[in-house]
């Protein structure tokens, strides 16, 4: 079983968060935060929008050699002695970890933020198999003990208020003094990390993503603020990195240009705290280090997407700008939209991973505002792939009937001027006549969608082209 | 040689592509343009014409849009200028149709052309025509929403503050967040009305924070989407386009506001 999926309940989802005074309160952090420090961080840096061309470049140049730099990382991981699983679908991924964590007699695996892990639903797959997973980035962990999924890819919590937070600590740590505060983010970080310090000791291998893949060296690189993925990824004997075949870049000064972009667009850093660079499993000179090195690559799609419409999305390198930009996400929040990738970026990519049956709603849930794109660090034409979805479902019969056939109304008047121009003229005298006191409806039939939250305006009486003529005559 | 340049810019003869909103809703915005454009030393024509066919675009229905696009172009070809008093029209001629078209030889440079010569009514007035002076004046503290096609698709933002700035007795007092989406989105806003409304809903709070009297914008379905909130939500904030307070015709009553609130005044 992959995540579960509600993204066909995507309006009612939306309308229940709309609802939810606790998430709107905790959505505010994503609007006035992450925008003004990614503002700011880009403007600290003259030769940003360069980066911006440069990172789309490298992606692209990957992409299109994709085959080439998996085989060539391969060997390198080899070579440094480490083993390379390939994985096609989420099931045989899922198996590989299972596999490798019997191998290993795993009882627990502390794991590090991955989204890949969510993709193929793993925590409960290895929970099921009598394998204990234990998230150690707090926002992870935090939504592990509450049993929910991410809602922001790089801030999984950032659904939750600190009030929530701490009565979760509270019911879950039954060893805190009721009297021990829990006011600020670092308090609470600090109990985590009291709770989590016996887990990293304790845990049999450990599971990070991985944010790039080098070929050229075999390098997978994971960026944290907290230290948890150094924790989780050295101290078990078995470490296991979990990404998908997109995270390649050819060599290291390619994911070091990357790295520039990817944390200003995603928190405004210049940096994150920790990058953590791992080739292959401790050799003997090393200090620590696991005793074995696997790095799982899933493809669970993405070779489809290779050569069509939406290539450019695998360029992703998974800032969450994209989502911190859109007025639909501050809106509903992630979990609105039913599946692991929430925002602009899933609703171009989910489409692509569990078909547009499912996912069908999220490309449409778009004013195309643009504001994704323009802070995407490695210029992914977000909206106009949502379009092409559309121009999918449109072919394929799928967006909804009352759409289809009002616009199908809409095209046979437009595409004939002359019988659009009396039709219109008929429609602005009615409507005209009827909202002149007004100047506006209240209610209006078949725009309820309208009229349900704001007034429309009454039209002025006369169409334009037709007193255009008449003053022309 | 710039200046003779624009001179004979100014002699243009502009087909003004009216919007479908505009020529339905609210013409005087019509009638506005014209008169900036012809106060600028251009002859307007209008063609007939419906729609430059972005709501069949944004559904997916790309056989529609280039029909209609097709239909856009034939009409105006004669004209050496495509003014339109919208940054989302001319953004979809501009930046979407070569999309409708990129793999047909035949059209393409008919449409390339066609696209150069397309422009938003603001940005045209100052980035061609380099209008310095309106004879408008306007009394009263104005805010302007940038909407999101002309902004991002076309980059229009210092345009219109800079005409506005030109405006005898206007105040800007820019509102928070100007530059995002007022919710409107076209078809989006009826699809999923209620978040249509969450985003709308922030916005005219955002209005109505600047104490100005009067909202302005270059787009007319944002327009209608914002003014209709203000209304609903009990703001008394007039919504005008632009180009009425910069053409200085601004005697009708405000998008959605009756004759007798206007005559109070």
């Amino acid at each position: 079983m992959s995540a579960p999926i509600t993204s066909t309940r995507f309006k009612q989802n939306a309308r229940e968060a709309l609802a939810d005074a606790t998430l709107q309160q905790a959505l505010k952090f994503v609007e006035v935060n992450f925008i003004s420090r990614r503002r700011e961080a880009a403007e600290r840096l003259p030769e940003f929008e360069a980066l911006r061309d440069a990172a789309r470049d490298i992606k692209d140049h990957t992409l299109a050699h994709l085959d080439l730099y998996l085989e060539a990382y391969e060997r390198r991981v080899q070579a440094a002695g480490g083993e390379v699983h390939f994985a096609l679908t989420a099931e045989e991924a899922r198996d590989i970890v299972l596999a490798i964590c019997r191998q290993a007699g795993a009882k627990t695996v502390t794991k590090g933020k991955s989204m890949v892990s969510e993709e193929i639903g793993l925590n409960a797959h290895l929970a099921a198999n009598g394998v204990t997973p234990i998230e150690t980035d707090l926002g992870e962990y935090l939504i592990q003990i509450r049993g929910e999924m991410p809602s922001h890819i790089i801030a999984p919590a950032v659904h939750l208020t600190k009030d929530q937070i701490e009565a979760d600590f509270r019911r879950v740590h039954a060893h805190l003094a009721p009297d021990r505060s829990l006011v600020e983010p670092t308090t609470m970080l600090t109990e985590a990390r009291n709770v989590l310090r016996e887990r990293f000791l304790a845990a049999d291998v450990g599971i990070t993503g991985a944010n790039f893949l080098v070929a050229e060296t075999g390098t997978s690189i994971i960026v944290t603020n907290e230290g948890n993925g150094d924790l989780t990824q050295t101290l078990p004997k078995v470490h296991i990195v979990l990404a998908t075949i997109e995270k390649l870049v050819p060599t290291l000064e390619d994911a070091t240009q990357l790295l520039r972009v990817l944390a200003r667009s995603a928190t405004g850093q210049e940096i994150s705290v920790y990058s953590t660079f791992s080739t292959g499993p401790r050799r003997a000179s090393d200090p620590d280090g696991p005793a074995e090195y696997h790095v799982v690559i899933l493809d669970n799609g993405r070779s489809a997407m290779l050569g069509g419409a939406f290539q450019d999305m695998l360029r992703c390198i998974r800032c969450g700008a994209c989502m911190n930009h859109c007025p639909i996400y501050h809106a509903v929040g992630g979990h609105a939209y039913g599946w692991v990738y929430p925002g602009p970026m899933g609703a171009v990519l989910t489409p692509s991973l569990i078909g547009i049956e499912e996912a069908g709603h999220l490309p449409n849930a778009s004013t195309f505002c643009g504001r994704c794109e323009e802070v995407c660090p490695v210029r992914i034409p977000l909206p106009r792939m949502m379009r092409a979805w559309r121009e999918r479902e449109f072919e394929r019969h799928l967006s909804p009937a009352t759409v289809r056939s009002g616009l199908a109304f809409w095209a046979y008047f437009a595409t004939r001027p002359r019988l659009y121009g009396a039709a219109t003229a008929m429609a602005a005298f009615a409507l005209g006549l009827i909202g002149r006191l007004r100047g506006r409806f209240r209610w209006l039939p078949l725009a309820q969608g309208w009229t349900r939250h704001r007034d429309f305006p009454a039209p002025e009486g006369s169409t334009f082209q037709a007193q255009w003529r008449r003053r022309k005559r | 040689m710039l200046a003779a340049e624009t001179q004979s810019k100014r002699g243009a003869r502009v087909g003004l592509f009216v919007t479908c909103l505009v020529d339905l809703i609210r013409p005087s915005v019509g009638f506005a343009a014209v008169k900036l454009l012809e106060d600028a030393g251009c002859t307007v024509e209008v063609p007939r014409q419906t729609c430059c066919g972005q709501p069949a675009f944004n559904s997916g229905d790309r056989a529609t849009a280039r029909a209609i696009a097709e239909q856009v172009i034939a009409a105006f070809e004669p004209y050496d200028y495509v003014v339109a008093p919208s940054g989302s029209c001319a953004g979809m001629v501009k930046v979407h149709y070569p999309e409708l078209f990129h793999s047909d030889p035949d059209w393409l440079p008919r449409v390339d052309r066609f696209c150069a010569k397309t422009f938003e009514l603001v940005s045209f007035l100052i980035d061609v025509l380099d209008v310095t002076d309106l004879a408008a004046s306007f009394f009263g503290i104005v805010t302007y929403h940038d909407a999101c096609s002309g902004l991002r698709e076309l980059g229009i933002r210092a345009q219109p503050r800079r005409l506005l700035g030109r405006v005898k007795g206007l105040n800007l007092a820019e509102m928070r967040d100007a530059d995002v989406c007022c919710g409107f989105g076209g078809t989006f806003c009826v699809k999923y009305p209620e978040i249509s409304n969450a985003i709308v809903a922030k916005k005219a709070d955002h209005i109505a924070a600047t104490g100005a009297g009067t909202l302005l914008a270059g787009d007319l379905g944002c327009l209608m989407n914002m003014a209709g909130k203000l209304q609903r939500a009990g703001y008394v904030v007039r919504a005008r386009h632009v180009a009425e307070v910069l053409a200085g015709m601004t005697d009708q009553p405000a998008i959605g506001e009756s004759r007798r609130a206007a005559a109070k005044e």
